[in-house]
C-alpha cells in the first residue's frame, strides 16, 4: 500500500493511495488534474509527466531509453522528470511527493 | 437559465472536450451523452492490453468521480435519434428532449460488417455470436469469451489493418492459432510503405499468424463446430469464431440528417465548426482542412479527437483558436513499438535509417520536406521527426542516412 501526494497546478495538493498499478492509473483513477495519460499507460504520449524530488529520485528510478526520448517531447522536460505510467505503485514510493509538470 | 453545451458520444473526443471546456471556464452545463452503458474507455487497449489480459477489465479514461467533481453530467445508455438544428434541441432514443446552446458531435465511427454470405449464421451450439468486431469494450469481452471457450482456439481475422494485427499479436500471446486474410496484396497497404509492410509481415509470419493476402473473403460455411471462411480462389481456413475488421462506417447520420455539410466525414474549419454556427464536430467522424498538408483529411487516432476536442473548447469557451496539430498514432504488436508521427501519402523519397534490426525508422519526403516518421522500436527518431515536422526544420538526408551520426546531434540541421 502506498499513500502519495500530487502537486497539481490548478487543484493544489492531492493525497491518493494505491497498491497496485502504474502511478499514472493511481492519478487517472482518482481525477488528477493535470494527468491525462491519453496513450492508456504505454509510454506513447507524453502527457503523464510529473517531477520526482530531488532526494526520492534514486529510490524511483531513472526513466528508461524510449521514456527519457519521449520526455524530450516536453518543453518543461528536467533531471527528475518521469512519465508517471511507467513508475509502478509499490510501498517503495510510500509517501512520495509528486509535482505535476502541466 | 443556465446554458448547455451537450455532446453526443463520451469517448476519447467528447470526454477531453467536457473536461477541457470546463478547464477552460465554461460555466453553464454540460451534458455528455453515449450510447454505450459502460463508463467511458481507452479503446487502443482493447486489442492490446484488455485482450491479452486474464481477465477483460476496461481502462477507464475518467475517474467516475471526475465526472462529478467538474459537474458534467454524464448519461450512458442513451441514444441520441434525432439533431434539431433550428430549434437547438436533439431527441433521444428514450423520447426525451435536450436543447443545447452549444451541441458538439463526437459520434466516432462503428466497426463496418460487409455483407458477406453465411457470417450471419456463425454462432455456436448455444446460439451465440462467433463472429465479432473489435471496437468496443463488449467486443473485446465477447472475444475474451469466445477465446477461452473455443476448442481449438483457431481465429480467422478479416483484414489485415492496425486493429487486425495488433488483435493477432495478443491472440498468438494468448496460444492462438491465427490467419489473416487480406484483399489487399499488402498489408497495412493503404496507409503505410511496402516497407514497414514487408516489416510486419515477416513480424507476423515469425511469430506463427498465417498471413494470406490478395485474398477476397467470399462465404462461410458451417460444419461440426468450424466455421469455414471460403475466399474467391476456392482456399478455405476453418475457424472457431472469427474476428472482422476491415474498417469503419462513419456515424455521421445524426449530422447529415440535421443538413450539416457531410463529405466522407462531417465537414469542420480549424475550430471544429460545422456549417451551423453553433454545432461543432471532433474526433474519428470528422473531416478537416490540414494546412500543414494542404489537404483536406479525416483522421482516426486518439491525438486527433483530443487535439480536436481542446480546440473546440478553446473556442466555444474563449473564443480563441489553438494551435494546429502534428498527427500521430502508435500501434503494439508484440515486442515492438511503433510511433508514427506525420502522414507520409504524397512522398516521392523514403530514407530507411536502420540502427538494428530491432530499432529503425522510416522517413518519407516530399522532396525536402520532411512529411512523416515511422519509428519502430526508436522514440528518438519518433521524437526528433516530430520536433522537425511541427516546427518545419529541414533535415540533412546524408546524415539521417549514416547511422554512425548520433540521429539527436546530426538531425536538426538545415540542409
Ligand atoms: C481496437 C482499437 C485499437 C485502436 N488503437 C489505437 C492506437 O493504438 N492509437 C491510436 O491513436 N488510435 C487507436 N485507435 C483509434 C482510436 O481509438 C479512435 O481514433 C478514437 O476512439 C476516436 O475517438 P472518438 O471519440 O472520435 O470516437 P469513438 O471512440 O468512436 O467514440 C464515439 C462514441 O459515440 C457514441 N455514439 C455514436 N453515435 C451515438 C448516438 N447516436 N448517440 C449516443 N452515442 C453515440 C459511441 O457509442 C461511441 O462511444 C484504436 C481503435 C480501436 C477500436
Ligand atoms: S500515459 Fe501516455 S506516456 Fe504515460
Amino acid at each position: 500500500m502506498a499513500k502519495v501526494i500530487f502537486m497539481t497546478k490548478t487543484n493544489g495538493a492531492v493525497e491518493v493511495e494505491g497498491s497496485n498499478g502504474s502511478l499514472m492509473e493511481l492519478a487517472a483513477a482518482n481525477g488528477v488534474a493535470g494527468i491525462d495519460g491519453d496513450c492508456g499507460g504505454v509510454c506513447s504520449c507524453a502527457t503523464c509527466h510529473i517531477y520526482v524530488a530531488p532526494e526520492d529520485f534514486e529510490k524511483v528510478g531513472a526513466a528508461e531509453e524510449i521514456e527519457s526520448d519521449m520526455l524530450e517531447l516536453d518543453d518543461n522536460v528536467t533531471e527528475y522528470s518521469r512519465l508517471c505510467c511507467q513508475i509502478e505503485v509499490s510501498d517503495d514510493i510510500d509517501g512520495m511527493t509528486f509535482v505535476v509538470a502541466n | 437559465m443556465d446554458s448547455n453545451a451537450v455532446v453526443i458520444g463520451a469517448s476519447h473526443a467528447g470526454v477531453n472536450f467536457a473536461f477541457n471546456l470546463r478547464q477552460q471556464g465554461w460555466l453553464g452545463r454540460i451534458t455528455l451523452i453515449d450510447s454505450d452503458p459502460e463508463l467511458p474507455y481507452h479503446r487502443p487497449p482493447l486489442s492490446k492490453k484488455t485482450l491479452q489480459a486474464s481477465e477483460a477489465v476496461s481502462t477507464p479514461l475518467k475517474a467516475e468521480k471526475a465526472y462529478t467533481d467538474n459537474n458534467l453530467e454524464l448519461c450512458l445508455g442513451q441514444t441520441v435519434t434525432a439533431i434539431d438544428g433550428e430549434e437547438k434541441v436533439i431527441t433521444l432514443a428514450c423520447g426525451r428532449f435536450i436543447s443545447f446552446d452549444k451541441l458538439v458531435i463526437a459520434t466516432g465511427c462503428s466497426a463496418f460488417i460487409p455483407p458477406i454470405t453465411g457470417l450471419d449464421e456463425t454462432v455456436d451450439d448455444a446460439g451465440n455470436n462467433q463472429y465479432f468486431a473489435m471496437r468496443t469494450f463488449a467486443d473485446a469481452k465477447a472475444i475474451k469469451n469466445a477465446l477461452n471457450s473455443s476448442r481449438d482456439k483457431q481465429v480467422v481475422i478479416i483484414g489485415g489493418g492496425y486493429i487486425g494485427l495488433e488483435s493477432a499479436s495478443s491472440f498468438v500471446s494468448l496460444g492462438a492459432n491465427v490467419t489473416v486474410i487480406e484483399k489487399q496484396d499488402k498489408i497495412l497497404s493503404r496507409v503505410t510503405s511496402a516497407v514497414m509492410s514487408d516489416f510486419l509481415t515477416e513480424l507476423h509470419k515469425t511469430k506463427g499468424v498465417s498471413l494470406q493476402t490478395s485474398k477476397d473473403v467470399v462465404e462461410i460455411k458451417h460444419q461440426s463446430n468450424k466455421h469455414i471462411v471460403v475466399c474467391g480462389d476456392g482456399t478455405q481456413y476453418p475457424a472457431d469464431f472469427i474476428l472482422v475488421g476491415v474498417g469503419v462506417k462513419l456515424n455521421t447520420q445524426l449530422a447529415s440528417s440535421a443538413g450539416l455539410e457531410v463529405e466522407q466525414g462531417i465537414k469542420v474549419n480549424d475550430v471544429c465548426q460545422t456549417s451551423h454556427p453553433d454545432i461543432f464536430a471532433i474526433g474519428d467522424c470528422t473531416r478537416h482542412f490540414s494546412t500543414l498538408y494542404n489537404r483536406w483529411i479525416r483522421l482516426e487516432s486518439v491525438q486527433n479527437a483530443v487535439d480536436q476536442a481542446k480546440s473546440a473548447a478553446l473556442f466555444i469557451a474563449k473564443n480563441q483558436q489553438g494551435p494546429s496539430a502534428v498527427p500521430w498514432f502508435w500501434s503494439d504488436q508484440y515486442q515492438y513499438k511503433l510511433q508514427i508521427v506525420g502522414l507520409s501519402q504524397g512522398y516521392n523519397e523514403l530514407i530507411v535509417r536502420e540502427e538494428t534490426q530491432e530499432q529503425f525508422s522510416v522517413w518519407y519526403f516530399h522532396d525536402d520536406t520532411l512529411l512523416c516518421v515511422e519509428a519502430v522500436n526508436s522514440s528518438k527518431a519518433y521524437v526528433l521527426g516530430t520536433q522537425a515536422i511541427k516546427q518545419r526544420v529541414s533535415v540533412n538526408k546524408s546524415l539521417l542516412k549514416d547511422t554512425a551520426t548520433a540521429l539527436s546531434k546530426t538531425l536538426l540541421q538545415s540542409t
